[in-house]
Order: structure tokens, then sequence, then C-alpha cells
């Protein structure tokens, strides 16, 4: 009897909890995105403001070899972040040692080496890093990597072809200029 | 009800549940009044698969007899071979429904009550009718989901809201039991940490200098796809798209000299199946099981709190208490209830959060499940979510509706239940 009675009342107050809750993922980004330091040479868009776990990264060096161009990576963060890792990929065709021509991103941390302790801003501090340190012994392209290891000069200038829209090897770039 | 002419199939349990044996509390009391909470008590198995199959036969055979099911599976021919329950002619049936049928049949006086679906189709009502929670499930991410659904339940006014949550899980040769008491134990987020992760091979080395059969299978599944059927969506259970997978992985595997491709390996790397091991299911289901009976009956002591099994080298089981994170996003801080006056407006409600007493959040930013209310960086999102400053609180949130707020000065985020005035 009194077992029933609780739970009429448990059903009641249940009719008001329906609501559902901030997942543990949102909470863990709504936190990351508080952390993080982007700098001026970073901008984040929100195409739905409500929806945190999805955004686009710009990427605006000031420095190195890429200075001048505004590179977007479209991030995805699942329900399982922090134990999955954000899916993270360039939105448009660059000419990169560590960047094929489909968006495709080789960050140590985005897969082999992400754990639950990092954050998204130890994400975005190394893909900044691609774009100051290109990095010749991860080819992702690997044209571009033999180019960036056998001349630093030719690829220098393939670099500023490309970002002009220009074409490197018979494979035309878009034009990623600010 | 135990009568005298009970089946001869209960008198080794009935001998545990009507006598004291050295563990016991001093306090309980064996006999009729056991049995019948026993008896009486529903429990919920999430997952009919191959922990489930186990864990359903042996809740049934420990004397419960109300016991629901859900899994949102059917049953594929690869599962026979240890998910016992099912025969050839089920393929394609779901798992939920087959498995009880079959337990039903079996164990004369059991009742198993199927739903085929997802655990996130059901309510805080649904979860609350049962006694204790015992999981069978492969996935990391609906754990999480129940143990936070759980979490949110408890209300220290009453109880039964607390239901304990038995944990199963296997891997190969590897398995894990653990009892989990709603924000009295450590919780499945706070021992997210503890998961290994997934073994994955840099993108660089699959792109460009694969030395293994499964680097080409990943080469075709990664980056093939990708470029040569853009607009297909990938199915791992589509035949055709594992066959292309299969090919394209071959063809790269002969370029780089490296022997060794199948399709059932190209299934597998795909899929990113463990082979299951039977007698794993078996040893992990039966701890899951006789926890969710002590607990049940309080005949003997539970576990605290987590059962480890290694079955790689030899055996070697270790039983330890994983501690509560304090910081832990999910039962780390509990939701508390706030009255509020509901044409407040946003900017208003967060001024009286920084004179809060137990938590000056001078900074917040906060959101609900579907809205984000306000979010001081990065500045863009600040920007976009600004004008909700100006807005009732009334405009924003549904009474009863839970928010959660961080702040740079709190290392432990926080949550609120608002209640209109």
């Amino acid at each position: 009897m009194k077992q029933q009675q609780q739970q009429a009342e448990n059903a009641e107050g249940a009719a008001g909890k329906k609501k559902k809750k901030v997942t543990a993922a949102q909470l863990r980004v709504q936190r990351d995105l508080q952390e993080l330091t982007l700098g001026s040479t970073m901008k984040m868009t929100f195409p739905n403001p409500d929806d945190i776990l999805t955004f686009t990264l710009t990427i605006e060096p000031d420095e190195g070899m890429y200075k001048g161009g505004a590179f977007h990576f479209s991030f995805v963060v699942n329900q399982n972040f922090p134990h999955d890792p954000p899916k993270v990929k360039c939105t448009q065709k660059i000419y990169h040692p560590n960047i094929d021509l489909e968006g495709n991103v080789c960050l140590n941390i985005l897969r082999e080496d992400w754990k639950p302790v990092l954050n998204l801003n130890a994400v975005i501090v190394g893909m900044q890093f691609l774009f100051l340190e290109p990095n010749a012994s991860d080819p992702l392209n690997k044209e571009a990597a033999d180019d960036l290891r056998l001349n630093r000069e030719a690829f220098k200038r393939n670099v500023r072809t490309s970002m002009g829209g220009g074409s490197v090897r018979g494979v035309a770039y878009e034009r990623v200029m600010r | 009800m135990a009568s005298p002419d009970a089946p001869l199939r209960w008198k080794h349990l009935y001998k545990v549940l009507t006598k004291a044996g050295p563990f016991s509390d001093e306090d309980w009391v064996p006999g009729q009044e056991t049995i019948t909470s026993l008896e009486s008590s529903k429990l919920l198995v999430i997952g009919a698969g191959g922990l489930g199959c186990e864990i359903l036969k042996n809740l049934a055979l420990s004397g419960f007899k109300d016991i629901h099911v859900i899994d949102m599976d059917t049953i594929d021919i690869s599962n026979l071979n240890r998910q016992f329950l099912f025969r050839q002619a089920d393929i394609g049936k779901p798992k939920a429904e087959v498995a009880a049928a079959f337990v039903e049949r079996r164990v004369k006086g059991v009742k198993i009550t199927p739903y085929v679906g997802k655990i996130q189709d059901k309510d805080e009502d649904y979860y609350m009718q049962f006694k204790i929670i015992v999981c069978g499930l492969d996935s990391i991410e609906a754990r999480r989901w129940i143990n936070s659904t759980l979490i949110g339940m408890v209300d220290f006014e009453d109880p039964e809201s607390l239901k304990p949550l038995i944990d199963g899980g296997t891997e190969g040769f590897k398995g894990q039991a653990r009892v989990i008491l709603p924000t009295l134990s450590s919780c499945i987020e706070c021992q997210l940490d503890m998961h290994a992760p997934r073994p994955a091979v840099p993108l660089c080395t699959i792109a460009t200098i694969p030395r293994q059969p499964q680097h080409c299978i990943e080469w075709a599944h990664q980056i093939a796809w990708q470029e040569q059927r853009k607009d297909d969506t990938f199915d791992s259970d589509d035949m055709d798209h594992i066959g292309w997978i299969y090919s394209a992985a071959l063809e790269r595997a002969k370029q780089f000299n490296i022997p060794g491709i199948t399709f059932q390996m190209t299934q597998g790397v795909v899929k990113n199946i463990i082979p299951a091991i039977a007698s794993t299911n078996a040893v992990i289901a039966a701890a899951t099981t006789s926890e969710a009976l002590k607990i049940a009956t309080s005949c003997n002591p539970y576990l605290e709190n987590y059962m480890m099994y290694a079955g790689e080298e030899g055996v070697y089981t270790y039983t330890f208490e994983a501690e509560k994170k304090p910081d832990c996003p999910v039962c780390g801080n509990l939701a508390r209830n706030l009255t509020v006056d509901s044409n407040m407006t946003l900017e208003a409600f967060i001024e009286t959060l920084g004179e809060r007493p137990e938590a000056q959040l001078k900074k917040p930013s906060m959101r609900t499940e579907e809205k984000t209310l306000y979010q001081r960086f990065p500045p863009q999102l600040e920007e976009q979510t600004r004008h909700n400053l100006k807005l009732k609180l009334k405009e924003l949130i549904a009474d009863g509706q839970e928010i959660a707020v961080s702040d740079p000065a709190y290392t432990i985020d926080f949550r609120f239940r608002l209640a209109f005035q």
C-alpha cells in the first residue's frame, strides 16, 4: 500500500522532469569552449548556436608559409565525447602534407593518441601548429610531403600557388586567401 | 510464492534464503519474507545479446519472476554460436522478444516482458518501476545514458528512487562487473577514463606506408570510399559495401606486396569486431546475476564495487572499490531545485547566481538540452546568444526544466532544476 502510494507520488513528480537533461557530452563541450584560448588567428562559427557540438574553426595564420590564408575546418563532436575524439575535416581542397585532398587531417590527438583528458583547446592548438610547421614525416598528401622534404623552397612556392587558387602537379586547389 | 510442493529446482536457492550464512548481515531475516521479496522484485535487463541471454537465463533460474528486457537489435546468423536463446529460424526477429519467449517457455512461472527499441525511448517513469537494473551492453554511449538517467532520478526523500545499476561488460577474454549505487558510489562517468581507448593506426600510415593487411582495409574504408563513392553513405551491414572495401583493399595490398587479406578480416576491421568468447560472457553474466540476487534479498553482502576478469593469460580476477570522482560531470554535482520568477530576465537570473552562497557563479555559461542560453566564450557564440539575456526565463525554459551551468572559477559544473513561482 505504502509502496503504491509512493509510486503514485513519483509519477506525479516525474511529470515535470520529462524534459531532457543536458548530456555529459554537451556539458563537457560547454566547459571546453569556455576554456579556449583562440588568439587573433582563430575564429569559430556556429551554424546553429543551440547546437554547440557542430561548428567551424577558421585558422588565419599570421606567420609561416601559410600566412595570409583562411582555412576552414568542420568539427563534429558526438554524444560519446570525450571518450571519442571530435571529428575534424578541412572543408577546402588545400595543398598541405598532413591534409589530404578530401580534407582528412593527420594529427595524432585526433586519432591514435586521443584521451578523454584532452580537450578542444588541445585539438585547436594542434591544428594551428600544422600550419606553422607542416610535417613531412606524417604525410597524408604524399606529393606535398615529398616536395617539402626534397625542396623546401619549391614547396613554399607551391603553397603560394595553391593558396591563390592555382594548380600544383596537375591538381587544382581552392583559393584560400583572406 | 514458495509452496511445500515447490519444484526441486528451487531447493538450493531456498537453502541460501532461509538460513543465515557466515557473511549475512546480523539484522537480516531469512525465510518466506525474503523469498517473497525476491519473487516480487521487478528487474530490468538492458541488452539481449551475448551477455543478455546469459543474464536472462541466470535471473530466471535464480528465482526472479518479473523481468523486463530491452534491446533494439534483431538476430543475426553470427549470434547463434553463443546467444543460445536464438535458433536459425529466429534470424531477423527482435532479440528481446525471442529471448523473452524462450526463457518463459523453459522456466515455468517467470514472466519476461520484452521491449524492442532504444533505452532512450523510455522516460524516468518507466525506469522508476524497477528495483534493479542489470546491463549487458556493448556500447559506452548507452551505459553513459542509463547512468546519468538513473542518477538524475534519485530523490533523497524517497529511497525507492535509488536504482542499483549492475553493469557487465566483455571484450574477448576480458570482462568486468560493477555495482553502481547512483549518487552514492562511483558511477560510469567517474570511471570513463578507465576504458582502454580503441586502438587506432595513424592516418598517415594508412594513407602512405601500409605495413599490415589491416592498414589496407582501413585505407579502403577511410580514404578510398570517400574519394570514389562520395555520394553513398557507407553501411557496414551492407554486404555489397563490404565487398567493395574488400576488393579495394586487395588491390592496394597487391601494390604494397602485403598478403593475408580475407573477406572476414575486412568485415572485422570495418565493424571493429573483437571476437566474443562465450565463456567470458558466462563468467561476467554470472557475476552480475549473483549481485542482483544479493541486492534483491540482502542474503549476502554485495560487490563493492568493481570486479575485473582477465582470461587472456590463465585466469586472473581482482576486486576493488573504484572511487567517486569529486568533479564527475554526472554525479559530482546533482541538480538542485531552484524556484524562480518566470518573468525574470536571463540577465537578472545570472546575477542571482553570482550571489548564491554555495557557489558564487560570476561568469557562468549555461544551456538546456536543446538550447544554448548564454555562452561567454568563444566571442562568436557570445554574440549569437547575447540577445537571450533580455528575454524572460519563461520564453527560454519550461517549468521544471534542468539547466547546466559552467563557470571558469569552478572545475565542476552545476545543474539547477528551475521551478516557476
